[in-house]
């Protein structure tokens, strides 16, 4: 009988054995190398959205919560968690929180299927980056949306949507994480101020008259809008105008002037 | 001679006797991290030091305390025991002394404690301990052959990555998305890494 019983009982031991002396040695190195933990840290990150955008410049929203808890970084500079976010962050931390200017992300193109057309049929991998890289993309103009809705797959947030083949943000949804910014081959998304005001919706930097040729809502570079303003917040740079929102005064007479249409009253609601 | 056998032992563990492209060991990580070439690349390396690690510490356990007890037969069990918890203190002492190796091994390190790869490099590497043959592994052979194997996964894992990479765009048929067609690429890297066969025999003879 007991020939049967000892190596069974030796097996056991010597697996419980190994066992223990493994959970032993775990336990004194968990207490021994225990790492202090960053109680801040843990506390902002509760509070960020954890979207994990990387809108912030940091990897992630741990990475940005460390960061904070370091005092390596503003309060703020989350635009998905906005202003109650960077109050309770300031809270924790104990710092004054400041004002956080809202943005929204802007598509500086309205080369719609009725303004523009197309110079060949593409029929090629269904994407913005794909179609770019084929001689200066499928469209008329090699500024403007390709329509392809990179931007569309980019959003978490379910705030881009392609509008007869141009791509349109929805300001309401927009957390300002800037995903479609950077995914944007074109680089014709941008961030602008959540407030009313004048907008540029054309991205083309050729001269006037070719502009003209491939897009009826192509701005032309005419300065119209630039003598027009009041505020001085309307300045055009290699024949695109640009408008800096923080110092336009929503008068409206740009959009009124322009010749081709392409400024827009941003923000109307 | 040492050092011939060593890098005979090397380069079969990568080319000949890879362990997810001949053995079909580790085909887990191999088909769910080989989607981007960064994942590929820390998975590779977080096995390839946990697998020398294991391998340096199970073989002098199965040569001074397994086998001298008749106890060869727990191998398995004992094996997986202390790979998991070697896993475990080395992530311990990771976090504590080099937090930035830590920080890029990152999620992979727990996630291969007990990956089949790592636990047939330490078992198979046993078969091989034959003093009547030419190519008897002794200790440093059997550290030597879980680095190849490691290199060899990276190996793989990159190819793979690479392979994966082209076929995103690819029009591939409705029923054949998704899986079916990584189980078809993979099948094929596999089929490739036959040619291999017998090449590093040739190339190192040992006799």
């Amino acid at each position: 009988m007991s020939d049967y019983i000892l190596p069974v009982l030796i097996s056991v031991a010597v697996v419980a054995g190994i066992g223990l002396i493994i959970g032993l040695v775990l336990s004194i190195a968990s207490i021994v190398m225990a790492v202090p933990k960053d109680e801040k840290a843990e506390k902002i990150l509760n509070i960020l959205p954890g979207a994990n955008c990387g809108a912030c410049g940091f990897s992630g929203c741990s990475g940005y919560a460390s960061a904070l808890s370091k005092g390596e970084a503003k309060v703020g500079l989350c635009p998905v968690g906005g202003e109650k976010c960077a109050k309770d962050a300031a809270l924790i931390l104990g710092v004054d929180a400041g004002s956080v200017e809202k943005k929204v992300a802007f598509v500086q193109c309205r080369g719609n299927c009725d303004n523009t057309s197309n110079k060949a049929i593409y029929d090629g991998i269904q994407s913005c980056s794909a179609a770019s890289k084929i001689g200066n993309g499928v469209s008329e103009c090699i500024y403007g949306c390709l329509g392809f809705g990179d931007c569309v797959d980019a959003c978490q947030y379910g705030a881009v949507s392609i509008c007869n083949g141009v791509s349109v943000i929805d300001s309401q949804k927009c957390t300002a994480c800037s995903a479609c910014v950077k995914t944007c081959p074109r680089h014709i998304i941008s961030l602008v101020p959540y407030k009313t005001s004048a907008a540029v919706t054309c991205s083309n930097k050729d001269k006037g008259a070719n502009t003209r040729k491939v897009c009826k809502v192509g701005c032309i570079g005419c300065k119209k809008c630039e003598k027009l303003c009041e505020a001085d917040a309307i300045k055009v740079d290699s024949f695109c105008a640009y408008v800096d929102m923080n110092k336009c005064v929503s008068c409206m007479k740009c959009i009124e002037g322009c010749p081709q249409g392409c400024i827009t009253h941003f923000m109307a609601e | 001679m040492l050092i011939k056998s060593l890098a005979a032992v090397f380069l079969a563990a990568i080319l000949t006797e890879n362990y997810v492209l001949s053995k079909f060991l580790g085909i887990c990580p191999f088909l769910g991290v080989s989607k981007k070439l960064n994942t590929a690349v820390g998975m590779s390396v977080a096995v390839t030091f946990v697998m020398v690690i294991s391998t340096a510490v199970t073989f002098p356990i199965y040569t001074y305390l397994l086998v001298p007890h008749d106890l060869g037969y727990l191998q398995t069990i004992v094996f997986i025991l202390i790979i998991a918890g070697l896993v475990q203190l080395v992530e311990v002492v990771l976090k504590r002394y080099i937090p930035s190796l830590y920080k890029s091994l990152g999620v992979y390190l727990p996630l291969i404690t007990t990956n089949c790869a790592i636990l047939g490099v330490t078992m198979l590497v046993l078969q091989k301990v034959d003093s009547t043959t030419l190519y008897n592994y002794t200790y440093i052979h059997a550290i030597v052959n879980s680095l190849g194997a490691g290199i060899g996964f990276l190996v793989a894992m990159v190819m793979f990555a690479g392979v994966r990479q082209k076929m995103e765009n690819c029009d591939i048929p409705k029923s054949l998305k998704g899986l079916p067609i990584t189980l078809v690429a993979a099948s094929l890297t596999a089929l490739s890494f036959l040619g291999f066969s017998g090449f590093v025999d040739k190339l190192i003879p040992l006799s």
